[in-house]
């Protein structure tokens, strides 16, 4: 490693801008701490209070936080009756399942969508692939909700969808879109909101192939199909993973979708909590559902955490 | 008269003086960057108005020994003393140093004349003196009439004497320079070469330049440090460097050489001259008029430059010369040289260049002819490192 | 699997996909009829009615204010941490502080909002404005770092170098060297914060309170309630927004790169004289 400290000048170096020992740790210190107090400290606490009981006075949980001093009177009153509840109770596992399984469903949705409108992105003319960039990009920036909110319109059974299809006749005067207030319109939501976050991770790896690669691999005499499975999709293996998991992720915890398409019918553990919270107002079986989500994501969580380290 | 190694440049070398007093001195200096190594208990004087080389390999710890002086890093032990005074721990912004940077590291959001000025701003010259400063390294550098552009409207050329200016506007006690040619074509290296060395006579400043190349360090230097793994192999003059490396290392890493390993069959008495070495192998002795510490029965090497090797169809007259009978192996045509490969009958090979002095030649030497390489026995040297 | 026409096709149906539904949405907000599958003429009726709601434009006013806030606040630590994460190697919890930097991007709105919901009520904070502002700020510090983060990287870092060396010490040189060169991606970082926050739903209906409704809180409150194209008037407009922010910022560094390219033949054409 003798080139390290040659010719890249230590970036590792301690010293640097950071001469003055204080502007260091103000510039370590204040995002540090900003992110311990607003970040950690709540996932502490909420792990405590989803040992707590349900009080039906305000605030909704005993007992409050009341300093470091009363650690061991704090765990004396802790139990887990929440979890005890949430395992008892079939509704909240199948909410589980069912989250993870729409999730997984959609990230493969995405995968067979993203996979290919990625590749074309890569393969088309330098050129016009900033403007391709942009146009995957632009959706992203306009909301959420509205983009969400834009499929009910389309989605209804009286929707534009039901109209589009008896004007090029077919479906029937009578006929309706069955389609809103199901698991599959969850998904087109899913898959429409979440298509930029796929697209994009693919698109940096497989853009930053070598092309000579495929026609090494054709002068070789390896068929185009082929030397796509042995070329192309190994080395952009890295995007699908990082790709994936950030679409797995938060899809799994995903509330706004399934609440404003998804049915009655269409569990999903983001709905689940924000009924328990904002319907039910029990915030300890609220927060003791979103630490087992938690835990849960952590494993995808350190996945996504290890690319991204890779990346950078 | 009395001979001399190589030409002599000007009449500067403090070094000799036991009386100078260095103007910078590197003191047993290490520095780790965690187990690996860069700098390894070296020890360096460098004099007041001297142009000095750090040469080597990337990697051979140059760089980071400019960047101990420049500040950029703390050396883990030693000291560095700078006209007598230790400079560890003042940073880099209070050190009386400049440095002329391998990217030349321009600051892309200002005009060369704004980047001329920075160093002067920082030190709150007062502005009719930094206008007139700037002016003035303007015109030294040659490029009065681009003050106003931006520094990617400038050519490569341009943007190094921008960076020179810069470096230089601060009448710095030192100027550092990081392989400052590096970025520059072939032409344009060697002009700019020569520009630097009347800069630094003109300046009457102290000029360290780190460089990979060896040409250059030989051009431009009064003083060169050779440097490998973290430490120096030898500081010289570039002439004592080439005609006298004090090492295979150092013989082989400038120019080219063809190295003969042998041992010491005999010494000085016995062959008349005094210091002579006598060096044998299978098959060839070599007999080397210099003093050597070298003992009968030493494993050394011999050392000789191409162009101080005879390439000659005949056999030489005089019995006594070192010779090396073989047929021509390869022939590189370089246009001003020619470099003949001799392979001997044991298959030892041997390089001789020869200057093409005439543009045609009676009797050409070609592939496969029989020839005699002689040299003078001062002509070559033993190396015991 | 190599033409052209595959590549085709795939774009033109995936890029469909992505903007037809956004235009439908544009195209109804100028519907004079109620109803959404019945094209009843072009009319501004509902950018009046839209005007005129005035919880509507509360909100409004309220997520223009939260937004600049928590961008502004989010752009600075956000730099701060990506300035920590690249020139600092060794720190105390250095693996953590990367580890909270990468995970809110990914954690599931509901965990975050809960549970700085709970923070808040632990510590005796009244909801309302500013626990909005500060949830928003937690979340998009995370993306401006890794914005300014990945410039930070690409960083020239002996131009801080030659500053120090002509006598600039190092605050100093991040603001006059370090800043004005990475400022680009941080007015990105900015950007791409106050969208975010703009868009928000989930953390700021846990976090909000009396007085402090957001615009996507409201307009979610009335999408449950039924499709209204009053809600199309006021999305057309945040659309447009975006797409100019988006189109102007792609034009000015679209003309940096053409002004690049000039100066790149003046200086060749130096060279050759």
């Amino acid at each position: 490693m003798a080139t390290v400290a040659e010719t890249n000048p230590a970036p590792h170096s301690a010293k640097g801008t950071g001469g003055h020992s204080w502007t260091r740790w103000l510039v370590v210190a204040v995002p540090y701490i900003w992110l311990i107090l607003f970040f950690v400290a709540p996932f502490l606490i909420i792990f405590k209070i989803s040992l707590s009981d349900t009080a039906i006075a305000m605030p909704p949980y005993l007992p409050t936080f009341d300093g470091f001093g009363s650690i061991g009177e704090f765990f004396s009153e802790l139990d887990f009756e929440n979890y005890i509840f949430l395992t008892d109770d079939p509704l909240y596992i199948m909410s589980y399942l069912s989250s993870l399984r729409i999730a997984a469903i959609s990230t493969i949705l995405l995968l067979l969508i993203g996979y290919p409108m990625a590749l074309a992105m890569a393969r088309a003319p330098t050129s016009i692939r900033p403007t391709l960039v942009m146009l995957v990009i632009l959706p992203f920036w306009t909301s959420f909700l509205i983009r969400v909110y834009a499929w009910i319109g389309i989605l209804k059974p009286d929707g534009l969808l039901t109209l589009a299809l008896q004007t090029i006749g077919l479906m029937g005067e009578g006929e309706q879109v069955q389609i809103f207030r199901t698991d599959y319109a969850v998904f087109i939501g899913i898959v429409y909101s979440y298509l930029p976050f796929m697209v994009l991770p693919l698109y940096a790896a497989l853009e930053k192939m070598d092309n000579t690669l495929l026609e090494a691999a054709s002068d070789l005499g390896c068929p185009p199909w082929k030397a796509f499975w042995k070329i192309t999709f190994p080395l952009s293996l890295p995007g699908v993973i990082a790709g994936s998991m950030i679409c797995f992720i938060p899809i799994t915890g995903e509330f706004v979708i399934p609440d404003l398409l998804g049915g009655a019918d269409t569990l999903m553990i983001g709905k689940t909590l924000w009924t328990e919270f904002f319907g039910n107002r029990d915030w300890p079986l609220a927060s003791a559902v979103a630490v087992i989500l938690l835990v849960m994501l952590v494993v995808p969580i350190m996945i996504f955490q290890n690319q991204q380290k890779k990346v950078v | 008269m009395a001979k001399s190694l190589g030409p002599v440049k000007r009449k500067f070398s403090p070094w000799t003086d036991p009386n100078a007093v260095p103007f910078i001195r590197f003191e047993n200096i290490t520095k780790r960057f965690g187990d690996f190594v860069a700098v390894d208990n070296l020890t360096l004087d460098i004099y007041e108005r001297e142009f000095f080389s750090l040469l080597g390999p990337s990697g051979c710890g140059k760089t980071t020994l400019m960047r101990m002086l420049a500040g950029f890093e703390e050396p883990t032990e030693g000291r560095i003393l700078l006209q007598g005074q230790d400079i560890s721990g003042v940073p880099p912004y209070r050190r009386p140093t400049n440095m002329m940077f391998q990217s030349y590291a321009l600051f892309p959001h200002m005009s060369v004349e704004k980047n001329i000025a920075f160093g002067l701003e920082q030190d709150n010259m007062p502005k009719g003196e930094i206008t007139a400063r700037v002016q003035e390294m303007l015109k030294l550098v040659k490029l009065e009439q681009f003050a106003k552009r931006k520094p990617n409207q400038l050519s490569g050329g341009q943007r190094q004497r921008v960076a020179l200016a810069r470096s230089l506007a601060k009448r710095p006690k030192v100027l550092l320079l990081d392989e400052p040619l590096g970025a520059l074509d072939k032409k344009l290296r060697e002009e700019t070469q020569f520009e630097l060395m009347d800069l630094q006579q003109t300046l009457g400043m102290t000029f360290l330049i780190v460089t990979h190349d060896q040409e250059e360090a030989m051009t431009v230097s009064d003083r060169i440090a050779v440097m490998d793994k973290g430490v120096i192999m030898q500081v010289a003059t570039p002439a004592e460097i080439y005609e006298a490396p004090n090492s295979r290392y150092v013989a082989d890493f400038i120019g080219d050489i063809n190295i003969i390993e042998g041992k010491v069959a005999d010494t000085a008495s016995a062959l008349g001259a005094p210091g002579a070495v006598k060096i044998e192998t299978e098959g060839l002795s070599i007999t080397v008029d210099q003093e050597c510490q070298a003992v009968k029965g030493d494993h050394v090497a011999f050392a000789i430059r191409p162009e101080k090797v005879r390439i000659s169809p005949d056999a030489p007259a005089d019995p006594s010369v070192n010779a090396f009978y073989g047929e021509v192996w390869d022939i590189g045509y370089l246009g001003d040289f020619s470099l003949f490969i001799v392979r001997s009958e044991d298959g030892r090979f041997m390089r001789a260049a020869q200057a093409n002095v005439s543009r045609l030649v009676d009797r050409p030497i070609t592939f496969e002819d029989k020839v005699w390489l002689t040299w003078p026995r001062d002509a070559g040297l033993v190396l015991t490192r | 699997m190599r033409s052209p026409r595959f590549d085709t096709t795939v774009l033109t149906l995936g890029f469909a996909f992505l903007y037809i539904p956004i235009i439908i949405l544009v195209v109804y907000s100028f519907n004079a009829s109620r109803l959404v599958t019945v094209w009843g003429g072009f009319s501004l009726h509902w950018y009046s009615a839209m005007w005129s709601n005035q919880g509507l434009m509360d909100a409004a006013w309220v997520t223009a204010r939260v937004g600049v806030l928590s961008a502004t606040l989010g752009t600075i630590l956000g730099t701060l941490a990506a300035l920590a994460l690249t020139r600092f190697a060794r720190f105390p919890g250095r693996m953590a502080f990367s580890g909270m930097i990468y995970a809110p991007l990914v954690m599931p709105e509901v965990i975050t909002g809960l549970s700085l919901l709970l923070l808040f009520v632990a510590m005796g904070v009244d909801r309302g404005f500013w626990t909005v502002t500060i949830a928003h700020t937690t979340f998009t510090m995370c993306y401006v770092a890794i914005v300014v983060q990945s410039r930070l990287l690409t960083f020239d870092r002996s131009l801080e170098e030659a500053a120090l060396d002509l006598g600039c010490p190092p605050v100093k040189t991040f603001f006059k060297i370090t800043l004005p060169l990475i400022f680009p991606a941080v007015i990105a970082g900015w950007m791409l914060a106050f969208t975010l926050s703009l868009d928000d739903l989930v953390i700021a209906s846990f976090n909000t309170g009396p007085g402090a409704t957001t615009l996507p809180i409201k307009i979610y409150s009335q999408v449950r309630l039924g499709v209204t194209p009053e809600i199309n008037a006021i999305c057309t407009i945040l659309i447009g927004l975006v797409t100019i922010g988006v189109i102007a910022s792609s034009l000015t560094t679209k003309r940096a790169e053409i002004r690049r390219i000039r100066d790149e033949h003046l200086a060749i054409r130096n060279a050759a004289s």
